[in-house]
């Protein structure tokens, strides 16, 4: 847990975010993330982030679950405790195919899931800051993490002058918390007045 | 969009390529007409007609499976083809041609009696047999040719309507008025493709055409494996002349956007043709009930094993492996690799369905079949190329076409 500084924009429409985005990442600013009502296309292409791992570790799982299944039903029904079922062979590969798809697909399903909560930081109980309410309802927000370098006041400009609608500086928590939203709590939000 | 080149010119080297191969492929076909088809040896017939049937009626069905593809994206409302729609016209124009050659053979091969292809074309067969007999309502000449001849007629007959109302599309700029209008014309000739697609290729013409051949046996998974067969097939070939077509610097608005949706089909139905090839398999595995073996013995344990297993390697491990990853399918030179492959290997499928039943001791793969093949592919590069150079790449007032320019997957 620990506060740091961001400079808040806040945009209208998507027409002025992409033009905005890039002018904030020329002019050599991190941008921390948008949020966003809705998925916007090409988004995370102009913000430069990497394409995600997500589905590499989806196939590391599958592949758990085909080598769990087949590894499993054979060592069972050719060891452990073969039994003549309808007399057919007892490594009867044919019969176990249902069995290692699904496994398969359940390895990398709940592997994923599970991936994508932890990648996101989302769990029962988790809180984490928002930056702007109407972020989920009809605003784009624009979040940048100020650095000891960082002149706040010069990016607050330079947002507003790419059409930022609202721009705020923000002191806010950066991780994680369990418990409620507590806006009388100093040491998770503040908004710095000007 | 000035600078949007529409009319496609058939580059000399490929119209060389298609003669080179209607050439090589004709001499095949004729020499093993003349040489097997017509000889007195049964045995030779039914190699030669086996071995042609087979043929037309993969590129039968693989073109038409671009006219489907069509017509079920235009019945949902499916944008982000527009950008190449015409290169899927343009194939499905061969189904009059290869379809034409399709009811010759099958025609003749009904009529002069070849009851060592069609077994209840036997009628003296047919007379002592219950199980046959049951099922003459529907395996009989009469019946067989008037569906065979209607499937391909229809198939023509609804395919150039598809293909007139885009026409409407080329030149004068629709209000919105005109383009509701046409989008539920459009809409309502795809309908009636659809219905009759599903009549026939996702139910009776793989039974009349190719389960038939093992008279005994039926499969209630075969019209299905069939369809998804050719419909993979045909996804790959669509595939192939995108990319062929956009090389030659054509289709600019046509990306690796596009081509990623294309790919994600070719991928998609790769696995569907495993769970149907699976699912027949497997239940006939585990009944173990002779009838129904009968199919599967001479493939799994005989002579076909490794065409019955290459099967399976190029058309499921091959695309699932391969094809898997985002950066694959996006990626112009291995989508061309894969489609070629794919094509490739549901040929075979379709070599093991047809021959695997008609020879079941030896497999016969040869000069003939690569020499058949090459003719279908010479016919199909040169009538593909022209139907392309006779009208626009682009329908350029089509309502849908600025949701496929912006196309992103």
């Amino acid at each position: 847990m620990a506060q740091k500084k961001f400079v808040v924009g806040c945009f209208d429409d998507e027409k002025v975010l992409f033009p905005a985005v890039k002018q904030v990442r020329t002019a050599g600013y991190k941008i921390k993330d948008v949020y966003t009502p809705f998925p916007v296309h090409g988004l995370d292409h102009a913000l430069g982030m990497r394409e995600t791992s997500l589905h590499t570790a989806g196939f590391i799982y599958g592949i758990t679950g085909t080598t769990t299944a087949i590894s499993c039903i054979s060592w069972i029904f050719t060891k452990d405790w073969p039994l003549n079922i309808g007399g057919k062979p007892h490594f009867a590969l044919p019969a176990w195919i249902p069995i290692i798809f699904e496994l398969t697909v359940l390895f990398a399903a709940v592997g994923m899931v599970l991936t994508f909560l932890y990648l996101c930081q989302l769990a029962p109980g988790v809180k984490k800051h928002h930056f702007h309410k109407r972020a989920t309802d009809d605003l784009f927000v624009m979040v940048i993490e100020c650095t000891e370098k960082t002149n706040a006041d010069d990016l607050k400009a330079l947002l507003n002058s790419n059409g930022a609608v609202e721009s705020e500086i923000q002191v806010a928590e950066d991780g994680w918390w369990f418990g409620t939203y507590d806006t009388e709590n100093d040491n998770l939000y503040k908004q710095v007045a000007h | 969009m000035a600078s949007i080149k529409e009319q496609f010119e058939i580059p000399g080297k490929l119209k060389t390529w298609a003669y080179a191969l209607i050439g090589i492929g004709g001499v095949a076909l004729f020499y093993g007409m003349f040489t097997k088809g017509f000889s007195t040896d049964e045995h030779e017939q039914v190699h030669f007609w086996g071995t042609l049937m087979y043929n037309t009626i993969f590129w039968t069905l693989v073109t038409n499976a671009a006219m489907f593809f069509l017509c079920f994206s235009t019945m949902a409302q499916a944008a982000w083809m527009q950008s190449f729609r015409r290169i899927a016209e343009a194939i499905s124009t061969l189904v009059p041609v290869f379809g034409s050659i399709t009811f010759a053979v099958l025609i003749y091969v009904v009529v002069s009696e070849k009851h060592h292809i069609y077994h209840w074309l036997d009628a003296a067969a047919v007379a002592k047999d219950p199980i046959l007999k049951g099922k003459a309502g529907f395996l009989n000449p009469t019946f067989f040719i008037i569906w065979t001849t209607l499937a391909i007629a229809l198939w023509s007959y609804f395919g150039y309507r598809m293909r007139q109302i885009s026409r409407e599309a080329d030149e004068n700029p629709m209000d919105a008025e005109t383009a509701k209008s046409f989008n539920i014309r459009s809409m309502t000739r795809s309908g009636f493709f659809l219905v009759w697609f599903g009549l026939t290729v996702a139910s009776t013409v793989p039974w009349l055409w190719l389960m038939s051949i093992d008279a005994h046996w039926y499969s209630t998974m075969y019209s299905w494996y069939t369809f998804a067969s050719s419909f993979v097939a045909g996804m790959a070939l669509i595939a192939l002349w995108v990319i062929y077509v956009k090389n030659k610097g054509y289709l600019e608005l046509t990306n690796s956007e596009h081509l990623h949706d294309i790919a994600k089909f070719m991928f998609a139905f790769s696995i569907f043709w495993t769970y149907l090839w699976f699912s027949q398999y497997m239940l006939i595995w585990y009944a173990n009930i002779p009838e129904e073996t009968v199919y599967f013995k001479h493939r799994v344990q005989g002579a076909y094993k490794p065409i019955f297993f290459l099967n399976l390697v190029v058309n499921f491990l091959a695309p699932l492996l391969i094809l898997m990853k985002r950066s694959a399918k996006r990626n112009f030179t291995l989508v061309a690799f894969m489609a070629v492959l794919i094509l490739f290997g549901h040929w075979i499928d379709f070599y093991q369905m047809v021959m695997g039943s008609l020879m079941k001791d030896h497999v016969t793969l040869g000069w003939l079949d690569f020499g058949i093949l090459g003719f279908f592919v010479g016919v199909l590069i040169l009538m593909v190329a022209r139907s392309l150079a006779s009208k626009p790449l682009i329908a350029k007032n089509h309502p849908f076409l600025k949701e496929s320019i912006i196309h992103q997957v």
